[in-house]
């Protein structure tokens, strides 16, 4: 087929073709997280600068809301609780490798095993919390049963101020282990078995085995057991709200929480405020995703 | 969440005759459309809504009513979307403080003249929770009592009697406790069953014109009455009062202990009958009292909440909803919803009759003339909803750790000069 003059004025599409396509398939993606992601930052932000019950006419009111933020004991309280979420619910990632590591092995029924393991991920936060309510009941609960056997007096976790944050995130650390194994199996699938070979005739086992040999090629899940166990202690709500709705007298609420409660919940009624607890959720949050996309960025240059 | 039935009612017409009677002759032919978006989703408030929309369609064959029933709490935060974005001809909500901010931002109508009409002239105990600047916004549909609710079996037990002052309040609960029992049951988890708690112990020590205005703002936190008020809760507090734990448990929850007798008492509101009978206590073993009084200066006065149904500002059908306010709050219809076999609770109208009901009878008798002082819808309708969640959270704090209080004040202080600015 020689050239035409046809050919030579092929449509611009034509042309182009391979350089238009993935935008053309990106498209619907990047108009939903514009629509829904992105423009809603920015609403949010402006928001915050208003006093709006949500239902009438909102008052500018400059930063106020977060003057007001400054001096909002209950700010603090949720504050510090994220913090303690984001640090422990960071166990869940050794707890689910050691059980990777553990179920990673040939035995009749291992399957099902694993399928049990994974089970507290498959089930709702819901039904997790409403279990673990159960669980820590200070009357009729299993735990205070048991501690009752050894003569301990029953602990009110849920309804104590110094316990309740505790309580909900080992409630939420259940569920975070077993996604943590998951991912660490499927990555002990993909350890090459010719260098463990070749560490074993220089003699490694055991724990320095683990921490020079298998360890860094889990790496990629590593990363992505962060990622997914920060971004999953940030965003933590669900649970709270089915355990304490936020109690006793406010101590285990965090800051998705507070946002809910202030601007949304039954005597919610002030937008900005909520807003401006919501602005600097995410200025936290985006610290995180600056250092996972950075570090992301790294390695791909590094290859 | 949404549950639609659809009345389409041209086939029940033929059984219009009864019930209708009263207003047939009154009303002119409605049509068209009626959207009536309900919260009454518990079992027994669904079947009267139910109820009340197959009967009020038997008597206007023209009108095709379609009622939408959602789920209570979820209701409470769906009313800020529909009402401004697709509103319907008739809500359901609450009276007094509760319904202001729809009313500041004009969603719900002013029915003003309706109140104007002689029909309405039987509600005139429910009109001042329904007026807000001097005009009425709602109709009520039900109300009810609250007060202490105790296992008659153990006071029998213990030679106790009903106390009707707080020392005897107290003398009674010192025996309970020992006896080895809780005086009273409560759950805080929600918070307001604390606020129950604080409105009887603020009425009976300051009086209802001193807790109107401290819900109102017009009074701060830090006033010797408020004060006073804690101290006596604290009274009980201290001497061990209330169950362990209760920060841990919902209203339900609380019941077992009741049920089994680890506590003998229930400050609550008259819903919790149906329940604690379910649980198995019978008449025999369940009775109810007046809150006792504190300061004999000081009137009696009581909460009882009221429900409430309202026309919407951007409703379609007004005069259609006009008619089916005023078919709820007729006479026939309020004794027949609030009878023991659906609401169980007080009809509205001073024409219905109260059924047969040891608590019915007791709670409209303690209403209707053991109540000189006023009558209060709830901590949480009375005061705005900011500062009732301040508040209630304070309360519960309070009931843990009475040692806060000066930081618990100081803190709802505050709250309470943003919030009555």
């Amino acid at each position: 087929m020689s050239a035409t003059p046809a050919t030579a004025r092929r449509s611009w599409y034509k042309r182009n073709e391979i350089a238009v396509t993935p935008w053309l398939f990106l498209a619907p993606g990047v108009l939903f997280f514009l629509v829904y992601v992105i423009f809603p930052i920015f609403q949010s932000i402006n928001v915050s600068f208003y006093e709006w019950d949500g239902l009438g006419q909102a008052e500018y009111v400059g930063v106020r809301n977060y003057e007001e933020l400054y001096w909002d004991d209950a700010f603090y309280t949720s504050l510090r609780n994220n913090l303690i979420w984001l640090v422990l619910y960071l166990l869940a990632i050794p707890a689910g490798l050691m059980i990777a590591l553990f179920l990673n092995q040939t035995v009749t029924g291992i399957r099902l095993y694993k399928s049990l393991f994974f089970f507290p991920f498959v089930i709702s936060q819901v039904v997790v919390g409403l279990v673990f309510t159960w669980f820590y009941d200070p009357t009729f609960g299993l735990l205070n049963q048991f501690l009752g056997v050894f003569g301990i007096d029953p602990i009110n976790v849920l309804g104590d101020e110094r316990y309740v944050t505790y309580g909900i995130i080992a409630a939420g650390i259940w569920p975070q282990t077993a996604y943590c194994m998951i991912l660490y199996l499927t990555g002990l699938n993909a350890v090459d078995p010719e260098q463990i070979e070749a560490a074993r005739l220089d003699g490694a086992k055991g724990y320095r085995m683990l921490w020079h040999v298998i360890i860094p090629q889990l790496r990629p899940a590593t990363f992505i057991a962060f990622v997914v166990t920060i971004i999953g202690a940030l965003r933590s709500f669900d649970l709270i709200s089915i355990m304490t709705n936020g109690g006793p007298f406010g101590e285990s609420r965090v800051l998705s929480f507070y946002m809910f409660e202030v601007a949304l919940s039954e005597y919610g009624f002030r937008m900005g405020y909520g807003a401006a607890i919501a602005v600097v959720l995410f200025l936290i949050m985006l610290c995180f995703i600056t250092y996972f996309l950075w570090s992301m960025y790294q390695e791909e240059r590094g290859r | 969440m949404f549950h639609k039935s659809k009345a389409l009612l041209a086939s029940v017409a033929a059984s219009v005759a009864l019930t209708g009677a009263a207003f047939a002759g009154s009303h002119a032919k409605l049509s068209g459309d009626l959207v009536i978006f309900s919260d009454m989703s518990n079992p027994a408030p669904r079947a009267v809504m139910e109820g009340m929309v197959e009967r009020f369609g038997a008597m206007h064959p023209d009108l095709n009513i379609e009622l939408t029933v959602i789920d209570r709490e979820a209701y409470k935060t769906q009313i800020r979307n529909f009402l401004s974005a697709n509103p319907p001809d008739v809500a359901n909500w609450y009276a007094a403080n509760r319904m202001k901010p729809y009313v500041d931002a004009g969603l719900f109508e002013d029915i003003s003249d309706l109140w104007a009409e002689e029909e309405l002239a039987d509600l005139a105990s429910t009109k001042g929770a329904m007026t807000l600047d001097g005009k009425q916004w709602g109709v009520p549909y039900t109300y009810y009592q609250w007060g202490v609710y105790y296992r008659k079996d153990i006071f029998e037990e213990l030679g106790l009697a009903e106390p009707a002052t707080f020392d005897e309040e107290i003398a009674n609960c010192q025996k309970i406790i020992d006896s080895g029992r809780k005086c009273y049951t409560i759950g805080t988890k929600f918070l307001w069953t604390a606020g129950g708690w604080f409105d009887y112990l603020n009425m009976r020590t300051n009086g209802y014109d001193y807790h109107a205005a401290l819900t109102a703002g017009e009074i701060p936190w830090t006033d010797a009455g408020v004060a006073e008020t804690f101290a006596n809760w604290r009274k009980l507090i201290d001497m061990g009062a209330f169950i362990d734990n209760h920060t841990a448990y919902s209203w339900q929850e609380a019941m077992p202990f009741m049920v089994n007798g680890e506590a003998t008492a229930y400050l609550m509101g008259n819903f919790a009958v149906s329940p604690l009978r379910d649980g198995g206590l019978d008449d025999s073993k369940l009775d109810f009292y007046q809150f006792p009084a504190i300061n004999a200066s000081v009137e009696l006065a009581e909460d009882a909440p009221t429900d409430t149904f309202h026309i919407p500002s951007g409703a379609q059908n007004k005069e259609a909803a006009k008619a089916f306010l005023k078919f709820v709050v007729s006479p026939e219809n309020q004794t027949l919803i609030n009878n023991g076999d659906n609401l169980g609770q007080l009809p509205v109208n001073s024409k219905s009759s109260v059924d047969d009901d040891k608590f019915l009878k007791e709670g409209f008798a303690m209403l209707s003339s053991n109540s000189p002082g006023g009558v209060a819808q709830f901590f949480d309708r009375d005061a705005p909803a900011e500062m009732a969640k301040v508040a209630m959270e304070g309360f519960q704090e309070f009931m843990v750790k009475p040692d806060n209080l000066d930081k618990i004040i100081a803190r709802l202080d505050r709250a309470a000069q943003r919030i009555y600015k």
